[in-house]
C-alpha cells in the first residue's frame, strides 16, 4: 500500500510495501521446516531469556536433537504437536531484521495436512521450499511446488538442508538443484533460486559458512531482505475495485461506504460504477478518522461517499466505470479441496468472494491433478487434498476478476451448507458468459395466477426413505385422494425418473447428486405450474434435500420421511434389491454399503413400520389442510 | 506523573533517565551452531531508523484490523468487544473506532471483572466507555464471589478458573452473544500463534486446535450453528513492540500503570507484586518497599509482576523493549503454572 497520501500523525512512509515480505516454509516431512524458522528466530535475537529458558526445558522433554537445543520447539506449539514431533498446523512468526521485517508462516509437511500448507501459502509473497540433502525432491516437494504457485506466491527458494548430513558436499546441492530447476522451470515463478543451508547447526541461514566456502550466493536470510518484491505489472495501471463491507449509516446526514481497497486507487471527484446494478456515481469523500484523504489505494480501509443517492448494500462492488471486472453466474475455477466430505458435483455449497456469500455448486469437474506427474485426469468427485478444475454455477451473479489478476477479487472460498466447515478454496480462472447478456424470459401468467386458478397453494410432498420403507404405497394413495376431490396433481417416482430423464446416470455418490439435481429443477417447474407434487425418492443425503428446499420458495417444500426400521424394509424387500444387495450382486445400495441420512426436522415424521399406508396418507392429507395447502372440507 | 481527567495523556508527558539495565540469563543447553554470529539486530541504536520504516508496516496492520472487525461486526447477530483494559485492548479500541468513524462501533464492550484488578484499571475503564460514548458491560462471577474465590486462597491456576474463564462463559450466554473481539496477539505465546483470526468455539466454549477451519486470504469463514460462537482477534499480526509503537504514533490513551513511577511493591516467587490496596496479604517478612515500577501487561494485581524501570514516556517504553531480554509474558503468574498450560486453558474456553 501507499500510505504517504494519509493525513494521519504517522510519519512519512516510504513508497512501495517492499518493508514487509510474508512467506511460509514447506516441503516434505522432517525436512526441517520448523527448525529452519527456530533458527531464523534465534539468530535474529527474538527469542528472549524466559522463552530460552522454556526451549531449554522443552528440548530435554521431547527433543528430537539429543544434548542439543531443538529449535523446531520454538515453533511447534500445540501439545500434539511436540508429542508427535510433528507440525500439524501453520504457527505464524514475526522477525524483523534492519533492512525488512517479515511474517512467516511455519507449514505442515504432512499430506493429511496439505490444506494448512495451502492456506499458508494464501497471503505468501515467498516460499522456501525445504528438501532434505540426502532425499532431494520428493511427492510433497512437487505437490508444495505446484500449490505454492496455484496461490499465486511469486517467488521460489528451494533451502537444500541438512547439508551437514551429506558433508557439505557440493556435487550432492548441484543434483538436487538441477532436479528442482527443471521442475521449477515450468510454473513461471518470478525468481527461483537454490541455497543450500544446515537449519540445525546453521550454516548459511544468516551468516555465511566456512563448511560452504564453494558456494558463492547470499545467505537464505541476506536473500529474504533483497528479493524485489515490486510486481511491475500489477503496481501499475490495476483498475479501481473497492467491495462493499459495511454501510455506514451514523444518522440521517451520513451514508458512506466502508470497504478495503482491493485494487488500483482512488480519488474524490473520481467516476466509479456499481458492478452488479451498474448504476454510476461519482466519489464525494473518502472518510477516515484522521481525516478526508485525497486518494485511497489498494489496501487501505476506508469510507467513500458519493455524490448520488444509489441503492447500494453489503456485497456490492465500487469499480472503475472504464474498466469492469466481469459479472457472471458462472465461471471457470481451480479448487483445492479440504474437507473429509469429498467436493461433490451438483452439490451446493456457499461461496463466499470479497465480501458477498451466494449458494453455488460445481456444475462440470473438468479434471483432476496428478500430484507426481502433474497430468489431468478424470474425476467424479475431489477428495481432501484433491485439486481440481472445475465450472461452477451461482444462484445470482456476482462480480469478480480472474485470480492471477487480483488474489483479492479471484478467490474465493466454498462453505458446506450441514457443517459449515471451510471445505475448498477457489481460484477463477475466467467467466464463462456474461449473465448480463442473457435474460429470463418474463411470463405474463404467472405462478400465483395458475395456483388461484387450480383452487390450491402448489408445493411439493417429498417423500424420503429407505428402499421398501412404503414411500411409493403412501405417495400414490395420498394423490388418489388429492385427484378425487378435484386438485391437480402429479408424481414424480424414482424408478420412473431413472428409465428416463436420469437414465444415463448410475448409483454412485455423484450420480445421486446429480439426479436429485434433475429432479429438483423438474419439481420447480411443476410447482410453478400450480402443482401439488409429490416425489418419491430415498434421496439419503441431506445436503441434496437441503439443496432442492433451497431451490423453492420458502414453505413449498414439504419433507416427509416414511421412518421405517432397516429390518423390516429388509423382510419386506418388495423387489429383491436388499437380498441381490448384500449377495453383493449390487453395490452401492442404500442401508446396506451406503448411507442414509435421516432428516433432521422433517414437515412430518411417518412410522412405516407402525401403522398402515391408509393410515399415514390421512396424515399427510391433514397436514395439507392444516398449511392450507388444500380446502378443509 | 501526570494524569489529565483521570487517564493518561502521553502527549503532556515529559521524563527522563535511561532505560533499565537488560536482563540477562543463559541456559546451560546448547545452541548448535558451526558458524560465527557476528551482527547485530535491531539494537536500540536501530531503533530510530527503523521507526521511519514501520509505520508503512504499521498502516498495513491497521488496515488489516480494521477489515477484520468490519467483517465480524457485518456477518454476526450479536458481536461484543472484551475490553480487558490493557494497551492491547487500548489498540483494539482505538481500531474500532477508526473502522467505524463518523459512526460508533456497533457492539458493546465486556469487561470480565475479577474483582483484584487494579483500582487504576477500574477507573481507566470507566473513564474510557464515558469519553466513547459506549455500552460498558462488566460482568463478575457472582457464585465465585459469592464463595470468596481469591487469588491467595486457591491458588493461580484454579481463581484464573473461575473468575475469568468461567466468568467469561457465563458473561457470552447470558446476553446470547455469537461474536466476542479479543485482543490476543499470535507473538505473545506459542499456541496463540497457532489460532486462526476467527477461531471457532463449539457450544461449550471449546477450541480444537488440531481441527481449525482453514483460514485463507482474508476470506472469513462466518457461519455457525445456533449456541456456536467465534473469538475475533484483530490484532493476531501485532508484536509488542508494534502495539507501542502504534500507542506512540496515535497517541492513545492508556493506563498510567504501564509508565515508571514509585510505587510499594513486595517480592514474591521471583516476581514484583505491587500492594494495590489493603485486601494484598503479606506473607511474614514481607515489607513494603518503594521502587520505580512498570508493567508491561495488566491483569489481577496480585498474580502481576512488574518490572524495574524508569521509563516515564511511550518514547521510553519503545527503546527499553528494543533492549530488553524478556518477554511481557514473564510477568504474568499465571503463564507459568505448566508447559502447554495456555492451550489447555483456550480448550476450556479462556480467550
Ligand atoms: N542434521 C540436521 N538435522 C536437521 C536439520 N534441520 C532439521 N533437522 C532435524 O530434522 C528433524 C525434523 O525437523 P523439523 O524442523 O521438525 O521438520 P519439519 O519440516 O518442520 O517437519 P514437519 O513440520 O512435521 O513436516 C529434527 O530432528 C531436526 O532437528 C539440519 O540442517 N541438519
Ligand atoms: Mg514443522
Amino acid at each position: 500500500m501507499d500510505g504517504s497520501s494519509q493525513a494521519g500523525p504517522m510519519p512519512k512512509p516510504l513508497p512501495g510495501n517492499s518493508a514487509l515480505l510474508r512467506f511460509l516454509t514447506c516441503g516434505s516431512v522432517d525436512d526441517g521446516k520448523s527448525t529452519l524458522i527456530g533458527r531464523l528466530l534465534y539468530d535474529t535475537k527474538r527469542i528472549l531469556a524466559d522463552q530460552m529458558v522454556a526451549l531449554e526445558k522443552d528440548s530435554r522433554r521431547f527433543g528430537t536433537t539429543g544434548p542439543d537445543l531443538d529449535l523446531a520447539l520454538l515453533v511447534d506449539g500445540l501439545e500434539a504437536e511436540r508429542e508427535q514431533g510433528i507440525t500439524i498446523d501453520v504457527a505464524y512468526r514475526y522477525f524483523a531484521t534492519d533492512r525488512r521485517s517479515f511474517i512467516v508462516a511455519d507449514t505442515p509437511g504432512h499430506e493429511q495436512y496439505t490444506r494448512n500448507m495451502a492456506t499458508g501459502a494464501s497471503t505468501a509473497d515467498l516460499a522456501i521450499l525445504l528438501v532434505d540433502a540426502r532425499h532431494g525432491i520428493m511427492t510433497q516437494t512437487r505437490r508444495h511446488a505446484f500449490i505454492a504457485n496455484l496461490l499465486g506466491v511469486r517467488h521460489l527458494v528451494l533451502a537444500v538442508n541438512k547439508i551437514d548430513l551429506v558433508g557439505y558436499d557440493q556435487a550432492r546441492f548441484d543434483q538436487v538443484a538441477a532436479s528442482f530447476e527443471e521442475m521449477a522451470s515450468g510454473f513461471g515463478f518470478a525468481s527461483v533460486r537454490a541455497i543450500p543451508i544446515s537449519a540445525r547447526y546453521g550454516d548459511n541461514v544468516t551468516e555465511a559458512s566456512e563448511q560452504l566456502a564453494w558456494y558463492g550466493g547470499p545467505t537464505l536470510l541476506a536473500h529474504l531482505e533483497q528479493v524485489d518484491l515490486v510486481d511491475a505489472s500489477a503496481a501499475s495501471g490495476q483498475p479501481f475495485r473497492m467491495p462493499v463491507q459495511w454501510v455506514n449509516r451514523p444518522d440521517l446526514d451520513f451514508r458512506g461506504y466502508s470497504g478495503t481497497v482491493a485494487s488500483g486507487c482512488i480519488r474524490p471527484g473520481d467516476p466509479i460504477v456499481v458492478a452488479g446494478s451498474g448504476r454510476e456515481s461519482r466519489v464525494a469523500r473518502i472518510v477516515t478518522m484522521d481525516g478526508d484523504l485525497a486518494r485511497a489505494g489498494a489496501g487501505d480501509a476506508v469510507t467513500l461517499t458519493l455524490a448520488d443517492e444509489l441503492d447500494i448494500s453489503r456485497g456490492d462492488v465500487f469499480a472503475q466505470p472504464d474498466a469492469r471486472p466481469e459479472v457472471s453466474d458462472q465461471f471457470a475455477a481451480r479448487i483445492v479441496w479440504m474437507d473429509d466430505a469429498p467436493l461433490l458435483p451438483g452439490r451446493s455449497y456457499l461461496l463466499k468472494l470479497g465480501t458477498r456469500t451466494v449458494t453455488a455448486s460445481v456444475s462440470t469437474l473438468k479434471h483432476k491433478v496428478d500430484i507426481n506427474t502433474y497430468d489431468r485426469l478424470a474425476a467424479k468427485e475431489l477428495r481432501l487434498n484433491e485439486i481440481g478444475t472445475c465450472n461452477l454455477s451461482l444462484a445470482s451473479p456476482i462480480a469478480f476478476d480472474p485470480y492471477e489478476q487480483s488474489r483479492t477479487m479471484g478467490a474465493f472460498i466454498l462453505i458446506d451448507r450441514l457443517t459449515n466447515r471451510t471445505a475448498g478454496a477457489g481460484m477463477i480462472k475466467f467467466g464463462l458468459r456474461r449473465a448480463t447478456n442473457i435474460h429470463r424470459q418474463a411470463t405474463s401468467v404467472s405462478k400465483q395466477a395458475r395456483a388461484a386458478q387450480n383452487r390450491q397453494k402448489p408445493c411439493v410432498l417429498w417423500f424420503t426413505g429407505l428402499s421398501g420403507s412404503g414411500k411409493s404405497s403412501i405417495s400414490d394413495l395420498v394423490e388418489r385422494a388429492l385427484h378425487a376431490q378435484g386438485h391437480r396433481t402429479y408424481l414424480l417416482d424414482g424408478d420412473n425418473i431413472r428409465h428416463g430423464l436420469s437414465r444415463d446416470l448410475g448409483f454412485s455418490q455423484p450420480s445421486r447428486v446429480e439426479n436429485i439435481r434433475r429432479v429438483g429443477e423438474v419439481t420447480k417447474l411443476f410447482v410453478d405450474a400450480g402443482l401439488i407434487v409429490l416425489a418419491s425418492f430415498i434421496s439419503p443425503f441431506r445436503a441434496e434435500r437441503r439443496m432442492v428446499r433451497d431451490m423453492l420458495e420458502p414453505g413449498e417444500f414439504i419433507e416427509v420421511f416414511v421412518d421405517t426400521p432397516l429390518e423390516i424394509c429388509k423382510a419386506r424387500d418388495p423387489k429383491g434389491l436388499y437380498r441381490k444387495a448384500l449377495a453383493g450382486e449390487i453395490t452401492n445400495f442404500t442401508g446396506v454399503d451406503s448411507p442414509y441420512e435421516a432428516p433432521e426436522q422433517p414437515e412430518l415424521l411417518l412410522e412405516g413400520g407402525a401403522f398402515e399406508p391408509a393410515s399415514l396418507a390421512e396424515r399427510v392429507l391433514d397436514l395439507l389442510r392444516v398449511r392450507g395447502v388444500i380446502g378443509s372440507e | 506523573m501526570l494524569v489529565r481527567n483521570g487517564w493518561f495523556d502521553p502527549r503532556t508527558m515529559d521524563g527522563a533517565g535511561p532505560p533499565g539495565p537488560p536482563e540477562c540469563c543463559k541456559p546451560d543447553m546448547a545452541i548448535p551452531t558451526r558458524a560465527a554470529t557476528g551482527r547485530r539486530w535491531l539494537a536500540s541504536r536501530d531503533a530510530l531508523r527503523h521507526l521511519v520504516r514501520m509505520t508503512s508496516h504499521l498502516r498495513r496492520l491497521e488496515n488489516e484490523s480494521i477489515l477484520i472487525l468490519r467483517e465480524v461486526a457485518a456477518e454476526f447477530r450479536a458481536p461484543v468487544m472484551l475490553y480487558s483494559i490493557g494497551k492491547d485492548s487500548a489498540v483494539m479500541l482505538h481500531l474500532a473506532m477508526k473502522a467505524f468513524h463518523p459512526g460508533r462501533p456497533p457492539f458493546p464492550l465486556l469487561h470480565v471483572d475479577t474483582t483484584w484488578k487494579f483500582r487504576e484499571m477500574i477507573a481507566f475503564r470507566d473513564q474510557t466507555a464515558a469519553r466513547l460514548g459506549l455500552t460498558l458491560i462488566s460482568h463478575t462471577n457472582e457464585d465465585g464471589r459469592a464463595q470468596g474465590i481469591n487469588p491467595f486462597d486457591h491458588g493461580s491456576s484454579y481463581y484464573t478458573h473461575i473468575m475469568k474463564t468461567e466468568a467469561l462463559k457465563q458473561a457470552l450466554r447470558q446476553h446470547g452473544f455469537d461474536a466476542a473481539f479479543g485482543g490476543a496477539r499470535r507473538d505473545e505465546e506459542k499456541s496463540r500463534a497457532k489460532e486462526r483470526i476467527l477461531s471457532f468455539r463449539t457450544a461449550a466454549h471449546g477450541w480444537d486446535p488440531k481441527d481449525q477451519r482453514p483460514e485463507l486470504w482474508n476470506l472469513y469463514n462466518t457461519r455457525i450453528a445456533a449456541g456456536e460462537s467465534i473469538r475475533a482477534f484483530p490484532l493476531s499480526n501485532w508484536t509488542e513492540l508494534d502495539v507501542w509503537q502504534y500507542i506512540q504514533a496515535e497517541n492513545i490513551p492508556i493506563v498510567p500503570l504501564y509508565l515508571a513511577a514509585p510505587r510499594p511493591v513486595v517480592h514474591r516467587d521471583n516476581m514484583l507484586i505491587m500492594v494495590d490496596d489493603e485486601r494484598m496479604r503479606l506473607r511474614p517478612g514481607e515489607i513494603p518497599e518503594t521502587r520505580m515500577i512498570r508493567f508491561r501487561t495488566l491483569g489481577c494485581y496480585p498474580l502481576t509482576g512488574a518490572v524495574d524501570s524508569n521509563a516515564t514516556t511511550i518514547e521510553q517504553i519503545v527503546e527499553e523493549m528494543t533492549v530488553s531480554r524478556t518477554s511481557e509474558r514473564e510477568g504474568r503468574a499465571i503463564d507459568h503454572d505448566e508447559a502447554g498450560s495456555m492451550e489447555k486453558k483456550k480448550r476450556e474456553g479462556y480467550f
